[in-house]
């Protein structure tokens, strides 16, 4: 069965470095990052726009080198190491649900005996079971991200990578699909990277919630999240306490936007 | 306000007015002796040839001839040219080597190489059969290309984020995500194959609808004539449909 079947996997980011060449001049996206996590740690990374925190994802989920440093995931043999969920509506709209659902698991050379009863499960899991034969442009934009999630999962990855998945939901539906996918990652135990730029999902969902710097992403606080699980992400996020970290986090956050700020309107 | 069912229905009958009411004009101006019969045959006279045409056997003999060079040309020049026009999406170095060649002969007119055609396979019908495939083959492989080369970047990444091999990305994602566009030239290279296959048997063929056209005018017997026109018409606009219908099957997660 897909899920609950295997821990998910530590990763270690080592002096992570990465730039890009825009015409003449080079932009450091990311400047010697480092971090250990735990294995089905849920890590979520806030950070201000175009921080580079979109980049490090991609170098997690190996579509894009690091000019140095490294990137270690202690996965199993043969297992799927990484699978990304990602912020737009990624899921291909020539397929219908099931069918992209199972597409990494054929791309693995699974045959269809095998794989319609994980299929099944993921549907089951995200709540898409009457949905498996309709094509996405049928569906709304939160059953799309949740296909997408378990187009991800039924992989069985050792880490899932998560790039804003629900920010381009409305409030009602992202609210609903962040309880769920903490339910979700609750019982798989699978290793979570998200990416984020609102405080208070990093809050609700992470194990840890890390603030990056302004371009170049480095590490700049850290914030161990002590609500206990299972977690219930609208309560938690009414407690006192949930006030408090944000405004920390808020505190340390607003000179790194303000600086973003100043760099797009200035020079 | 009109309901949009009154609408529909005013849309329905101006639709089948327009050419009905087309013809009668037609019909009409040329009673009338506005317009010289030996020059333009009212409708009536050019329907009275078809069913002459048509019962004689000439009719049918001359649109199936055209039929089959037409399909064969087609089948041959479209299916290349989406295979080619997929590959130069994926792999760079074969688009940096066919995209000057593309650009150069694309923009000559096609009927121009007949004459080398039919010094290098003769007049029988593979000449004509060539020259269709080679009209065909550019307009589909240039849309194919740019729909296979626009297609948004993320479903590529997600197909290999989850480990799809050069294959599956090739039958999965590029060919599918380029399908709307592979039609748009499909399309496109069903009216070019028409046109240069008329041209085609108006210079070099002794059967065909083309080849009916031009004798006829040069007999001057111009309701002859008229049917051939007609005929590529309808072919023209059954094919088309016949193509739309294909369209519709094969893209279902079009359908609304």
């Amino acid at each position: 069965m897909p899920v609950a079947a295997r821990r998910g996997a530590a990763i270690e980011i080592v002096h992570l470095r990465k730039t890009f060449e825009s015409g003449k001049n080079s932009v450091v996206a990311i400047d010697d990052l480092s971090i250990s996590i735990a294995p089905g740690e849920f890590v979520c990374f806030v950070g201000p726009s175009g921080c580079g925190k979109s980049t490090l994802l991609r170098i997690l989920a190996g579509l894009e080198e690091p000019d140095s440093g490294e990137v270690r995931i202690d996965a199993a043999e043969g297992g799927v190491r990484n699978a990304m969920v990602f912020q737009e509506a990624s899921i291909f709209p020539w397929k219908t649900v099931g069918d992209n659902i199972a597409f990494g698991l054929r791309a693995r050379g699974m045959a269809r005996a095998q794989y319609t009863a994980r299929v099944d499960e993921a549907l089951r899991l995200v709540g898409l079971s009457r949905f498996r034969d309709h094509y996405p442009s049928q569906i709304s934009g939160g059953m799309k991200q949740r296909a997408a999630i378990a187009r991800a999962l039924v992989t069985d990855p050792a880490v899932l990578l998560m790039d804003e998945p629900f920010a381009s939901l409305d409030a009602q539906n992202r609210a609903i699909l962040q309880a769920e996918l903490a339910n979700i990652c609750e019982q798989t135990g699978t290793t979570v990277i998200y990416i984020t730029h609102s405080l208070e999902e990093a809050l609700m969902l992470g194990d840890r919630a890390v603030v990056l710097t302004a371009q170049p992403a480095r590490i700049k606080d850290e914030v161990i999240v002590p609500f206990p699980r299972p977690r219930d992400t609208i309560e938690v996020s009414a407690t006192p306490m949930f006030g408090e970290l944000k405004l920390r986090m808020w505190n340390v956050l607003e000179a790194e936007v303000l600086q973003a700020r100043r760099e797009h309107e200035g020079v | 306000m009109k309901s949009p069912r009154a609408e529909r229905r005013r849309q329905r009958i101006l639709e089948i007015a327009s050419p009905v009411v087309f013809l009668l004009v037609w019909e009409a101006v040329v009673r009338l002796g506005w317009l010289d019969a030996r020059f333009v045959p009212p409708p009536s006279a050019v329907v009275v040839r078809f069913f002459d045409l048509a019962q004689s056997g000439e009719l049918w003999k001359n649109v199936s001839i055209t039929l089959f060079r037409v399909g064969a040309g087609y089948a041959l020049g479209v299916i290349p040219g989406v295979a080619v026009g997929l590959l130069m999406a994926m792999f760079k170095p074969l688009r940096y080597v066919l995209d000057p060649l593309v650009a150069a002969i694309y923009p000559i007119p096609k009927i121009a190489l007949m004459p080398l055609l039919l010094l290098a396979f003769g007049i029988g019908e593979m000449s004509k059969v060539v020259l269709v495939a080679i009209a065909t083959f550019f307009p589909v492989l240039i849309s194919t290309y740019a729909g296979a080369a626009n297609i948004e970047n993320i479903y590529v990444d997600a197909a290999k984020n989850f480990g799809a091999g050069a294959s599956m990305m090739f039958r999965e994602v590029i060919f599918f995500g380029a399908l709307p566009q592979i039609f748009a030239g499909l399309r496109l290279a069903l009216g070019t194959s028409f046109l240069v296959i008329v041209a085609a048997e108006f210079v070099s063929a002794d059967s065909g609808i083309g080849q009916l056209i031009w004798t006829s005018w040069q007999i001057l017997q111009v309701d002859r004539m008229f049917v051939g026109i007609v005929l590529i018409g309808v072919l023209g606009v059954a094919s088309t449909a016949i193509l739309q219908e294909i369209e519709h099957r094969l893209m279902p997660w079009r359908r609304r």
